[in-house]
């Protein structure tokens, strides 16, 4: 589906990305990892063009995703769950979400109308009228991941979508990101929170300075605890307990 | 300090000029982060057009919409031809659009001279008539009537519509606009457009009160540019609202004191900035 191959990329003198390659198939939940500052975000900023540097592969189904502009990146399947949700503030929420509508694609298992959110998301409707920017954090993020949605993605980039989070909202991302796998999605999902990637995910990486240092199945990377504590910088104690 | 009606009148009718040069500037700047500085020579062409449409066809309304829809075509040129090539280049938009206002300047100069020529109002709104107890020109009435109605529209599509929501969005957060499939630049095209459709219709309307002449760019840009920093940037309610304060402020000390009317505004616009410097009705931006 999405594939990335040695891209390098990024904004000023120095490089983010470092010959980054790395794939997501049809349908599957790729969980990307790795501390603060690894390149998560910028991979996925590399995918919309939005590198002022950038060089390399990126390929969806086969067909150059680079020097297109964004809003063509979005037009061909892609769509983006960005870090710090960035919802519109001077929108309403059906505003925010007006803004992401376009007619379904045909190959779609599941389309996304605006039924359709409304039903996996009620309190969208209910508060359609509010700024969006009123919503609580667990609101905004449902807000922007409806949003993102509503563009009838074939994969969605989704940048740390429990960061902030009560652990009673986590959970409900959680439930989301199984519910959208459900629908046959393709998820590049960078996360901190590894309980959540691993939950969901089958293919997880580990980015470090800008490159792949691991790779492997979601289960793989449970039951290693030492890739863990030391790509992760997690306590061992602390995933064994979890 | 005391009011009467007929410098209210004359401040809120120079208000609704204002507001019609200086609403697609703010917008125009909210989206793309530069200072469109031939919006006073969009203004120019309007008058003028207007000026020679009036006493080719004899009609005060073709020469609204010629000089409306000569100010739109010159707008259009500007962005499609030039613009465009700077996407994204703000320094280089600035100095652009600076070096077009000069070229209009001679270029205007030179077709229609260097004396003021000034548009008779159509039949029906020229004269007076009695507003609360004072006698003030009905065409000045007229303008505010235009200028209400008009920045009712400009509201309604903005806050109103899908593609103001486009607008809106694309003022807070372009990339992430992009991001959800909007064509940013598209968008950006068409507010240039209609920005500039506005400056010109607000120069034909204007030519009637203010004359045109060459000089008249450059006051009606400062202007504006005050209008749009006092209202916020990229704010359409703020500039409705400094509009109406600047156009109040200018009338009132025109009155008692004439010299001092655009010292008087300036003045006016660094109180507020050092009280609220992202303007009246401005956001913070992050």
């Amino acid at each position: 589906m999405l594939e990335l191959h040695e891209v390098y990329g990024g904004y000023g003198d120095g490089l983010v990305l470092n010959g980054l390659s790395l794939s997501v198939g049809e349908g599957q939940v790729v969980a990307l990892l790795g501390r603060n500052g690894a390149g998560k975000t910028t991979t996925m900023r590399a995918v919309f063009g939005l590198l002022p540097r950038l060089a390399g592969r990126i390929t969806l189904r086969g067909e150059s995703l680079r020097g297109l502009a964004p809003y063509a990146v979005a037009a061909r399947g892609v769509a983006l769950v960005p870090q710090g949700r960035r919802i519109f503030p001077s929108l309403t929420v059906t505003e925010n979400l007006l803004i992401g509508v376009r007619p379904p694609r045909g190959e779609q298992r599941v389309r996304w109308t605006l039924e359709e959110i409304y039903r996996l998301f009620p309190i969208l409707r209910e508060r359609g009228n509010l700024r969006g920017t009123l919503l609580s954090g667990g609101e905004q993020q449902m807000l922007t991941i409806a949003r993102s949605l509503l563009t009838q993605p074939l994969v969605l980039l989704c940048d740390e979508p429990s960061e902030g989070l009560a652990p009673v909202m986590v959970q409900r991302v959680a439930e989301i990101l199984h519910r959208l796998k459900e629908a046959g999605l393709s998820i590049l999902l960078a996360e901190q929170n590894l309980d959540l990637a691993l939950s969901v995910a089958d293919v997880a990486y580990i980015l470090e300075e800008g490159r792949v240092i691991w790779q492997g199945t979601a289960e793989e990377l449970l039951a290693d605890t030492h890739v863990q504590a030391t790509y992760l910088g997690l306590r061992v104690e602390a995933s064994e307990g979890a | 300090m005391p009011l009467n009606t007929a410098s209210v009148v004359i401040g809120l009718s120079y208000a609704s000029l204002l507001f019609l040069v200086a609403v697609g500037l703010s917008v125009v700047f909210g989206l793309m982060r530069f200072v469109n500085l031939a919006t006073g020579s969009l203004y120019l062409i309007g008058g003028y057009l207007a000026w020679t449409i009036a006493g080719e066809l004899g009609s005060f309304w073709l020469a609204l919409l010629g000089g409306a829809l000569g100010a739109l075509a010159v707008g259009v040129v500007i962005e499609r031809g030039f613009l465009e090539r700077l996407h994204r280049n703000e320094l280089l938009q600035v100095c652009l659009t600076l070096g077009v206002a000069y070229v209009v300047q001679d270029v205007t100069r030179w077709i229609w001279g260097g004396d003021p020529l000034r548009l008779r109002p159509p039949e029906s709104l020229r004269g007076s008539i009695l507003l609360l107890g004072s006698i003030v020109p009905t065409y000045r009435v007229a303008l505010i009537v235009a200028g209400v109605v008009l920045a009712g529209l400009v509201w309604y599509l903005l806050e109103r519509t899908k593609w103001g929501a486009y607008v809106r969005a694309g003022v807070d957060d372009l990339e992430m606009l992009e991001c959800l499939g909007i064509n940013g630049r598209r968008v950006f095209a068409i507010v240039f457009a209609l920005g500039a459709l506005l400056c010109g219709l607000g120069g034909a309307l204007g030519t009637p009160v203010t004359g045109v002449a060459p000089g008249a760019d450059i006051q009606i840009l400062l202007m504006a540019l005050i209008v749009v920093v006092l209202g916020g940037l990229g704010s359409v309610s703020g500039a409705v609202v400094a509009s109406v304060v600047v156009g109040l402020v200018d009338s009132m000390v025109r009155t008692y004191w004439p010299e001092a009317s655009f010292f008087a505004v300036w003045v006016l616009a660094a109180l507020v900035l050092a009280v609220r410097p992202q303007g009246l009705l401005g956001r913070v931006t992050a």
